[in-house]
């Protein structure tokens, strides 16, 4: 063996022991590292494994239904056949496969709208509907293609239906998508809910599980009681979004029907008696605050903004002149006018201002400084007591009146009664109006010439005019709390909320909100008066054979300042035509129903207005329905 | 006649088996045997099936029997050839090679192959071959000399590109040359410079991985898999994806494991390439720290017998052989594992034996059956 030298052979097993120790050291660091991923971390990758493999699909809950006081259902939910894309399935471009798809099955251009807003406000997770309401054969030939397009499914989905379309719209409201803002307000209403349940769960199903929310009306006001709450599925997937298994799940709870106090059919016929015309009507039942009707037209069709309105259509009703996307009862203000007349009288009553037998010689107008008032009969009423002055709806009376009561006097007055204040009404976006006082210009106006209060500004105040702005609720409401002897109820249109299951309703009508101290014998005489105005007065025209007592007055809003001249009707242009007002309650005895309504640039109250409130009476108390309108009838 | 004839056979079987290692015969079995469990669970979902494996493991074995009756003498002689036969195929890959995915590493030669693999073994056959014919008269310059035919195949490989395989060769002929009795005054200045630039690489992690600067003589994707290694977070559902994916099936299979066949990372496809080089992942998620141990073990016991019959070996040619053979056993199962669990960066080197994958199990049966055979004819050349 000449090669093998031994100092070589020495220093080679000196290296490979070397090597050894590296090896050992290198394997020894993969232990200790293998020890610290799997022993001392373990806990932090097992749940991390964990949230990878779990994902929380949602199950939304079934909206609740929207009933009407007579068991009608007015909005409601459908299953349709509903095409559905998943979209983290969705390979390149969404459009080429809608295109795609639309070679087999209509995809109109607003479903390819929807789907895409859907698909970017979601970040490409979850299930979208592309294309509702399939028919039969629509389905099949879907089905036949089925393998072409991995990720598309037909499924059946729930959806809002308002099945009267335009019928009550401003109340019923809708619901629309969830958007960024409603999402927003979700989470903390969320967070102050956490703890009650499993909050992850909780926190990763209920947002996703709401896609719709009330955006306006009932709808909205009462979201939470009609939402119900989401369930889940806790689905095992893999990396790429694919379902395994389902590892647990919890049933959703679906929301709440909410029992409405208006009678549906009153409203129905209301709405078509108005017809074209622009205007609100609001009846309340005096002894409940129960709002029987809230008529605002003209209205819109709720069903369009469900899955997101279309431009066009949302341009026509947000351009358009009418407005009529504007809640006029809730929204709208309006000088109250001659309709407001009764109360001045009751205030004139309560505060000693005025006996009923306390009568002026009208000359007609009325003179207060260099101004000149006038009344719209030429040469006056002549001799005009309190009843008198509402029967044949004379201002001259009232200018008087108010000159003697003044701004404050008659303010503080009507405030109880709900003139310019807040009804609480469970409908958002309420508006105040306006019931002037001397502190109410004072904080209205910015320079201090315009903060001061003219006696002359008093005296159109008794008329209903002037500064006096109120919504055609707060004339129902008023009314009625004066009917109802001072207790005030609040109005509501929710009457209950019931369990899908169980049927048991549970009563939302509030008690009374507080009681204004009138004393009944002058509600009677003003109750006198106001029957006397549908017998022989300003509307007795309207209330001819009428088969119950009803009292009534009469109203013409000026739109516009006639500077003295006298109003001609034809030559003025329409949107600066007078409005129309009327109130009305019937029968006299123990009113059931006490009503306001304007009808916009039309004219006289007593010719517009009153014949509308007629026939809504006679349905309501008497159950007549008008020859001229054709039949309502329920939809099945 | 039946007795002489079950003598017969059995003589025939003691013959073939003559000088069959069975310590390594044992550590390789029971490898293959973890590898086909292994498969039974990480092979759910791939397109390959188990039998496919089966056949590879096979193969392998009966490369590393073949390879065992060859005389270490030969594998000298043929040394030379093997090696230049190598670098011609790498020129010949640089000028007229095929381009997948971007890179330059396959040629068409009647079947299509990837001529680095066979530098991992025609390096160091190449250098030990090299040591030994200078034994004795050796000097500065033979290092010299092993250094730049060590040079030419791993610039040729890393320019196709592929740094993981021309790292691995590098690694192979480093080991043969070290082993050989390169002065530690040389080895250590280097081992220094390479642990300071890799510290200076973790300090500076943040600025020079950077999306705009570029790194000279490094490609894009190299530069990504580095960076990737220094912060997998940075792009935990990008390049990072399958760092994390990997540490998270590791760390959640805990002490004891998920249990065989019941990894969810790896079932639910979080694990990339769970078959191939990430199949440690699905292990250690089924098997544990545990698992873990034993596999580790294992490897250990292989490159300590390794190196243990390198001792033994007769020639310097076949003690620098063994001896990097083994080393190179231990290259692949440190990187694979350090790789899968995040401490080395994601290069494309299998786990042996477990992952899935031709070229590499006829690699190291043709490496094992060196070992095999060096071991075998350790008295043969002695006596």
């Amino acid at each position: 063996m000449p090669s093998l030298k031994k100092p070589d052979l020495y220093s080679y097993h000196e290296r490979v022991r070397i090597a050894i120790l590296f090896v050992s050291i290198c394997f020894g660091l993969l232990i200790v590292r293998l020890f610290w991923l799997q022993v001392i971390s373990h806990n932090k990758y097992a749940t991390l494994a964990e949230s990878n493999r779990i994902a929380i699909v949602p199950v939304p809950a079934n909206r609740g239904l929207l009933i009407d006081r007579n068991g009608v259902v007015i909005g409601r939910n459908y299953s349709a056949l509903t095409l559905e894309v998943d979209a983290s399935q969705i390979k390149g471009n969404p459009d080429l496969l809608i295109d795609e798809l639309a070679e087999i099955i209509h995809i109109g251009p607003r479903d390819r709208r929807n789907f895409k807003r859907a698909l970017e406000d979601s970040r490409n997770m979850g299930t979208f509907p592309l294309r509702s309401m399939l028919t039969e054969t629509e389905m099949a030939r879907f089905l036949a293609n089925r393998y072409r397009f991995p990720g598309v499914d037909v499924s059946a989905r729930n959806f809002r239906e308002y099945p009267y379309n335009e019928l009550a719209s401003h109340l019923i409201g809708y619901i629309g998508r969830v958007s960024a803002k409603d999402k927003e307000q979700m989470q903390n209403e969320l967070e102050k809910t956490r703890g009650s349940e499993d909050p992850y769960a909780l926190q990763r199903s209920f947002l996703p599980g709401i896609q719709y929310v009330g955006k306006i009306g009932i709808e909205q006001s009462y979201e939470k009681v009609l939402r119900g709450v989401p369930g889940y599925d806790e689905v095992e997937i893999t990396a790429g979004g694919k379902p395994v298994r389902t590892l647990s799940s919890k049933p959703s709870v679906p929301g709440k029907n909410v029992i409405l106090s208006i009678d549906i059919k009153l409203q129905a016929l209301v709405e078509e008696l108005y017809g074209k015309r622009r205007g609100a009507f609001v009846a309340i039942e005096p002894e409940t605050g129960d709002i029987l009707a809230f008529v605002s037209k003209p209205n819109f069709n709720p069903n369009d903004f469900v899955e997101g309105i279309d431009a066009t259509t949302w341009k026509e009703l947000n351009e358009s002149k009418e407005k009529p996307l504007y809640n006029r009862p809730l929204k709208g203000i309006y000088p109250p006018a001659s309709t407001y007349k009764p109360f001045m009288a009751l205030a004139a009553l309560e505060l000693n201002k005025r006996s009923p037998e306390d009568a002026i010689a009208d000359p007609g107008f009325f003179t207060f400084g260099n101004h000149t008032f006038r009344d719209d009969k030429i040469g006056g009423h002549g001799m005009v007591n309190m009843e008198k002055s509402i029967v044949e709806s004379c201002d001259t009376y009232y200018y008087l009146l108010a000159r003697d009561m003044g701004a404050n006097m008659m303010h503080d007055f009507m405030k109880p009664l709900g003139f310019g204040q807040i009804t609480g009404i469970d409908l958002d976006g309420e508006v105040r109006g306006v019931l002037p006082s001397t502190e109410w210009k004072k904080s209205a106006f910015k320079k201090p010439e315009q903060q001061k209060w003219f006696e002359g500004e008093t005296i159109s105040l008794g008329i209903g005019q002037g500064y006096n702005a109120f919504t055609i609720l707060q004339l129902a409401h008023g009314l009625a709390n004066v009917l109802n002897y001072g207790v005030v109820m609040k109005p509501h249109i929710a009457k209950a909320i019931e369990d899908p299951f169980t049927r048991q309703k549970e009563l939302t009508t509030p008690k009374e909100s507080y009681r204004i101290d009138l004393k009944p014998e002058n509600v009677e005489i003003i109750k006198k008066a106001m029957v006397e105005v549908n017998r022989s007065g300003t509307s007795a025209s309207s209330f001819r054979n009428a088969g119950f007592i009803a009292g009534g007055k009469t109203g013409t809003a000026q739109v516009f300042s006639l500077n003295s001249k006298i109003y001609n009707h034809a030559t003025t242009p329409e949107f600066l035509r007078d409005h129309a007002l009327y109130v009305a309650y019937a029968p006299n005895d123990k009113p059931k129903i006490a009503i306001a309504l304007i009808v916009e640039n039309s004219g006289f109250g007593a010719q517009h207005a009153a014949p509308i409130a007629r026939k809504a009476l006679d349905y309501y108390i008497e159950g007549k329905w008008p020859k001229e309108i054709p039949e309502w009838k329920r939809v099945p | 006649m039946e007795k002489s004839a079950l003598a017969k056979a059995k003589s025939v079987i003691a013959y073939a088996f003559r000088g069959f290692d069975p310590h390594l015969g044992f550590i390789f079995l029971g490898l293959a045997g973890i590898s086909f469990v292994v498969f039974l669970s990480a092979g759910q979902g791939t397109p390959v099936a188990i039998v496919d494996q089966l056949r590879n493991l096979l193969i392998a074995f009966v490369i590393m029997w073949i390879v065992s009756q060859i005389p270490p003498k030969w594998l000298e002689m043929a040394a030379i050839w093997i090696y230049g036969i190598g670098i011609a195929l790498l020129i010949a890959v640089a000028i007229f090679g095929l381009i997948k995915k971007g890179a330059r590493r396959w040629i068409n030669v009647g079947i299509v192959i990837q001529p680095s693999e066979i530098m991992k073994i025609a390096v160091p056959l190449m250098l030990a071959w090299y040591f030994q014919k200078r034994e004795g008269i050796r000097s500065a310059f033979d290092y010299l000399v092993a250094g730049l035919l060590l040079a030419l195949p791993v610039l040729l490989i890393a320019r196709q590109p592929d740094l993981g395989t021309a790292l691995l060769v590098l690694a192979a002929g480093l080991y043969v040359i070290i082993l050989a009795g390169l002065p530690w005054r040389w080895i250590v200045p280097i081992v220094v410079t390479g642990g300071v630039a890799i510290l200076l690489l973790i300090i500076f992690s943040g600025s020079i991985c950077a999306p705009d600067v570029n790194w000279p003589l490094i490609r894009e994707y190299q530069k990504n898999r580095v960076c990737t290694l220094l912060d997998p977070t940075s792009d935990p559902l990008g390049r990072g994806f399958h760092t994390i994916q990997a540490i998270i099936a590791v760390g959640s299979g805990g002490f004891f494991g998920k249990g065989w066949r019941e990894g969810t990372q790896s079932h639910l496809e979080f694990i990339p390439e769970k078959h191939t080089d990430f199949v440690f992942a699905v292990f250690a998620e089924e098997f544990g720290f545990l698992g873990n141990l034993v596999l580790i073990l294992l490897f250990f016991a292989l490159i300590k017998r390794g190196l243990t019959i390198s001792m033994g070996a007769p020639t310097l040619f076949t003690r620098l052989l063994g001896g990097a053979i083994s080393l190179i056993f231990f290259t692949y199962a440190f990187v694979n594992i350090g790789m899968v669990t995040g401490l080395l960066p994601v290069v494309g080197v299998p786990l042996p034996l477990l992952s899935y994958g031709g070229t590499a199990l006829v690699t190291l049966g043709f490496g094992a059956g060196i070992l095999m055979s060096i071991h075998r004819h350790r008295r043969l050349v002695q006596s």
